[in-house]
């Protein structure tokens, strides 16, 4: 208080309501402390669960066989759903990484073109779209009214609507990042817009579209609801484009852990390891990737 | 700014606030003169020491200056004295700083208490998006202050001169106040606490000229009530509005010393350093 | 670098090559974003379209009535489409996972931004971002065969057998496969994405109001209380609903956990079936008059996804602050 008014106070006097102020500090910084070990057990509690679960069914036979028969049978793998993933999401690749790069050259290059804003706000939209609608767009369209059938083409048409969104707003991002000053030297030398942007920009920014498309692939990989509807699903390995039902590795995760058998439920484990490790791995890379190449996310 | 019969009530009623217990320093019948003792005082930001061994009285109820070039440590040795310089990671003290007799970084004293009884204010004015009444009231709530609220918020306002600009849209937001306005604001804030002292970086380098005069003229009167620390580049104003001026200098291994300090019309007219000399006649800096 | 010999320099001139291309790889990348609208519009036509017989015969039934029963018919719509119990099921479970998330992923995020330790900050972060980029279908097994029997069922059993009498929302028996378990699956699932966005929604809080508050003596929470909460409350609401619009479309994880009962139930701890849940289960044996009203669930489900995310991006682009890649 001021001067006048005495001898002055301890600091070590606490005022009024300043033990309470003080004890409330100290329980909120536990309580928030604790929200974030409420977040962290479960993902170790997963990570270790299925590590367990996992490891005890996962063989070199498990890689490389297909599923028995009988869920009830031990042994067998999951080879075909490998394969089925591996086809169905790189056919993903093939159609949503061109068009999505293209895409987000038009969002950065051609900003002012009145289609940009739409396009980005819907792109953001689409983000938000439930696979399992996606699904059922391309069962409409292709399988029921193209008459394509199930099988992997459809499944990796399916797939590749949902990466698109993803790869068109990372790229976007990366390519904002690439100085305006490599795009003006570029033109200064005399070269055109497409040369500029393609044998300029996008070399530069590769790393960071490179980490894009791995994100996106390891969000396509781990896809179920979609197959479901246009994949569908089946126990023998396949590599027909279409005329077939095709599986992925997600789909027999999910066919196998509702069966009431162990052995069902160990391939199911052992699966749901697989898939983990490849999608981490993927996502790790990624990063590593983006840091490399000095992109910061 | 007169003391009204109800400034006095109000003073009475804020010794609520801070009660009883005085400092253990038998020998003191009277207050001492000086607010704050620093001894060899050393702030580090991690491995880097930015202010080195400072040796420092600062007299109560003066304008006390801190001038220096920029790098001199200035604003490092201000955030010390209320504990700020505790937010920013990898940050650590050397040394005591004494207030009343009180080491403020002593293991069993709340950075909390500390900041209650020594407010700052900022360069750039930061009023909360909030009501002018409730800026003031901000600090009044956290302490338990449920009534007579009013009053507080009235008298603080008065002192920083800014009542009867304000006094007939207290609710309206603080951020509709011009700068020099949000400025003595944010004064107005600090003081409604009741703190011993106050400390002010660089308070009006945002401001124009004309509410920069307002702010140093508002300084010279806070004194009668508060003691005031004001860190500033501007050699007009230290030399203007404090009583007593230090400066600093940044030496050679980066980290700032005190070169000379004394009362203001003796640093400006007759410096005893020849540094002192050198930089109030603006040969560097 | 001037030459002196003009006559060894090129002739300007190549006119019209090179514009060419320009002009086509503005137009190829132009149609590739304009590809983008364009599937977003044959999904929205193609399916409404397919279901359109299923909303003109049940009407408002589509969404009140509970009596659903597919007919067998290829060409015609001949059974009743009530969804009714889905859209609960899809409500309720939604619902507990914004109540069980929201708080968790602030909580989180005011500790990550204002608690944590420079060391401990990023590997945090990361932590927790690695917890959205594991697959539906492993969440969902996991919780089937280890998270709720193991963990969730003791406390559905305690709380049935104590509140649980006097409460019928809490009322038992309890089943493994419920509502309740897949709120709290639900909750788990889009408490990353929430906590990423409030994470940088905490961040733009401008440093000089927190300074301002400190240098008044306020203590850490009452800074997060009386100055990041309030300033961030629009951001909040937006993250929220971006939230929940995650939870609406979510599928397997929660399928695999709720049960499958077509019924609006009131106890959390008995099964019920989600939108989602009902296309995803009932595709594989449905006749094509079936699979048209599966389609019209999902427009419903779309519908009520895109209202909800486009109102979130609208408040949470209002701040100016997020990319719309942190919503992934």
């Amino acid at each position: 208080m001021s001067v006048q008014a005495g001898a002055p106070t301890t600091l070590r006097h606490k005022s009024a309501n300043a033990a309470a102020r003080r004890r409330i500090d100290q329980a909120m910084r536990v309580v928030l402390a604790a929200c974030l070990l409420v977040a962290v057990i479960p993902l170790a509690l997963i990570v270790l669960v299925t590590l367990q679960q996992g490891l005890s069914t996962l063989s070199l036979e498990f890689l490389t066989t297909t599923q028995p028969l009988s869920y009830r049978a031990f042994g067998g793998g999951f080879l075909h759903g490998l394969v089925g993933t591996a086809l169905m999401v790189g056919i993903a690749v093939l159609i949503s990484v061109p068009m999505g790069i293209a895409a987000s050259v038009f969002l950065v290059e051609y900003r002012a073109n009145r289609l940009a804003r739409p396009v980005r706000f819907f792109t953001d939209v689409m983000t938000g779209v439930p696979s399992i609608f996606v699904g059922l767009f391309v069962y409409a369209a292709l399988v029921r009214e193209a008459g394509i059938g199930f099988g992997t083409l459809v499944g990796g048409v399916a797939l590749s609507i949902l990466m698109l969104p993803i790869v068109v707003r990372s790229a976007e991002e990366i390519l904002k990042l690439v100085p305006a000053d490599l795009r003006s030297a570029s033109t200064a030398l005399g070269a055109r817009r497409w040369q500029t942007t393609l044998f300029v920009v996008l070399p530069a920014a590769a790393p960071g579209l490179l980490t894009g498309v791995m994100l996106a692939v390891a969000r396509g990989a781990g896809e179920t609801a979609p197959l479901i509807l246009t994949a569908f699903g089946t126990s023998y390995l396949v590599t027909d484009l279409f005329g077939r039902a095709q599986t992925a590795l997600p789909l027999l995760i999910f066919e196998q852990a509702r069966q009431p058998f162990e052995a069902a439920q160990g391939r199911a484990w052992a699966g749901a390891l697989e898939l983990v490790a490849l999608v981490l791995l993927l996502t790790i890379a990624a990063r590593l990737i983006a840091t490399r190449g000095g992109y910061q996310r | 700014m007169m003391a009204t019969a109800t400034e006095t009530q109000i003073e009475e009623q804020m010794t609520g606030l801070t009660a009883s217990p005085t400092t253990p320093s038998a020998e003191n019948d009277r207050p001492p003169t000086s607010v704050f003792s620093l001894r060899g005082v050393s702030v580090y930001y991690g491995g880097y020491r930015a202010v080195r061994d400072i040796n420092l009285e600062l007299e109560r109820n003066r304008v006390t200056a801190l001038i220096g070039p920029s790098g001199s440590g200035k604003s490092t040795l201000l955030r010390s004295l209320n504990r700020m310089n505790d937010l920013v990671p990898g940050a650590r003290v050397a040394g005591q700083v004494l207030y009343n007799g009180e080491n403020i970084y002593d293991a069993d004293i709340d950075a909390v208490e500390v900041r209650r009884r020594i407010g700052m204010v900022f360069q750039k004015p930061n009023p909360f998006p909030k009501s002018i009444y409730d800026n003031v009231a901000f600090g009044l709530r956290l302490n338990g202050v449920r009534s007579g609220l009013d009053d507080l918020v009235e008298v603080s306002l008065r002192r920083a001169a800014l009542w009867d600009e304000v006094k007939d849209k207290l609710r309206q937001s603080g951020l509709s106040l011009s700068g020099g306005q949000q400025q003595r604001l944010c004064i107005a804030r600090a003081i409604a606490t009741s703190p011993d002292v106050i400390l002010m970086d660089e308070p009006a380098s945002a401001l124009d000229p004309h509410a920069t005069l307002r702010i140093e003229e508002l300084m010279m009167d806070l004194k009668r009530n508060y003691t005031i620390v004001v860190v500033t580049h501007n050699m007009q104003q230290a030399a203007r509005a404090s009583d007593e001026t230090v400066f600093l200098n940044m030496g050679e291994d980066r980290a700032g010393y005190v070169v000379e300090q004394g009362p203001t019309a003796q640093i400006f007219t007759n410096p005893q350093n020849r540094l002192t000399e050198d930089y109030v006649s603006g040969r560097f800096g | 670098m001037l030459t002196a010999d003009q006559s060894a320099r090129p002739p300007i001139g190549g006119r019209g090559r090179g514009r060419f291309a320009d002009v086509a790889f503005r137009w190829l990348v132009t149609a590739a974003g304009a590809a983008v609208l364009l599937i977003l519009a044959l999904m929205i036509g193609t399916t409404t379209v397919e279901a359109w017989p299923v909303f003109v015969k049940e009407g408002l039934g589509f969404l009140t009535s509970t009596d659903w029963r597919p007919g067998p018919s290829r060409t015609e719509i001949t059974g009743s489409y009530g969804g009714a119990a889905f859209l609960w099921g899809t409500a309720v479970s939604s619902l507990i996972a914004i109540i069980i998330a929201v708080p968790l992923a602030i909580g989180i995020a005011l500790f990550l931004t204002q608690l944590a330790p420079g060391w401990l900050r990023r590997p945090a972060s990361y932590a927790v971002d690695l917890l959205a980029m594991i697959p539906s279908v492993v969440i969902g097994l996991w919780a089937l065969l280890f998270f709720v029997p193991v963990v969730i069922y003791p406390v559905m059993e305690l709380l049935a057998g104590t509140i649980g009498q006097v409460i019928p929302l809490f009322a038992g028996p309890p089943t493994v496969r419920s509502l309740f378990a897949a709120g709290i699956v639900l909750a788990l699932m889009i408490m990353p994405i929430i906590t990423a966005l409030l994470r940088e929604i905490f961040d733009t809080v401008p440093a000089d109001e927190r300074y301002a508050a400190f240098a008044v003596g306020a203590t850490r929470w009452e800074v997060m209380r009386h100055v990041i909460l309030p300033r961030s409350r629009p951001g909040i609401i937006g993250a929220s609903m971006l939230g929940l619009g995650r939870a609406l479309g979510e599928t397997i994880a929660v399928l695999m956990v709720v049960g499958g009962s077509p019924s609006i139930v009131i106890e959390l701890f008995r099964p019920a079936q989600t939108i989602a849940g009902q296309i995803a289960s009932g595709f594989a044996e449905a006749s094509p008059e079936g699979i048209s009203g599966l389609i019209a669930l999902g427009v419903a489900l779309f519908g009520l996804t895109i209202l909800i995310n486009v109102a979130a991006r609208a408040i949470v682009w209002r701040l100016g602050e997020t990319r719309g890649d942190a919503a992934l």
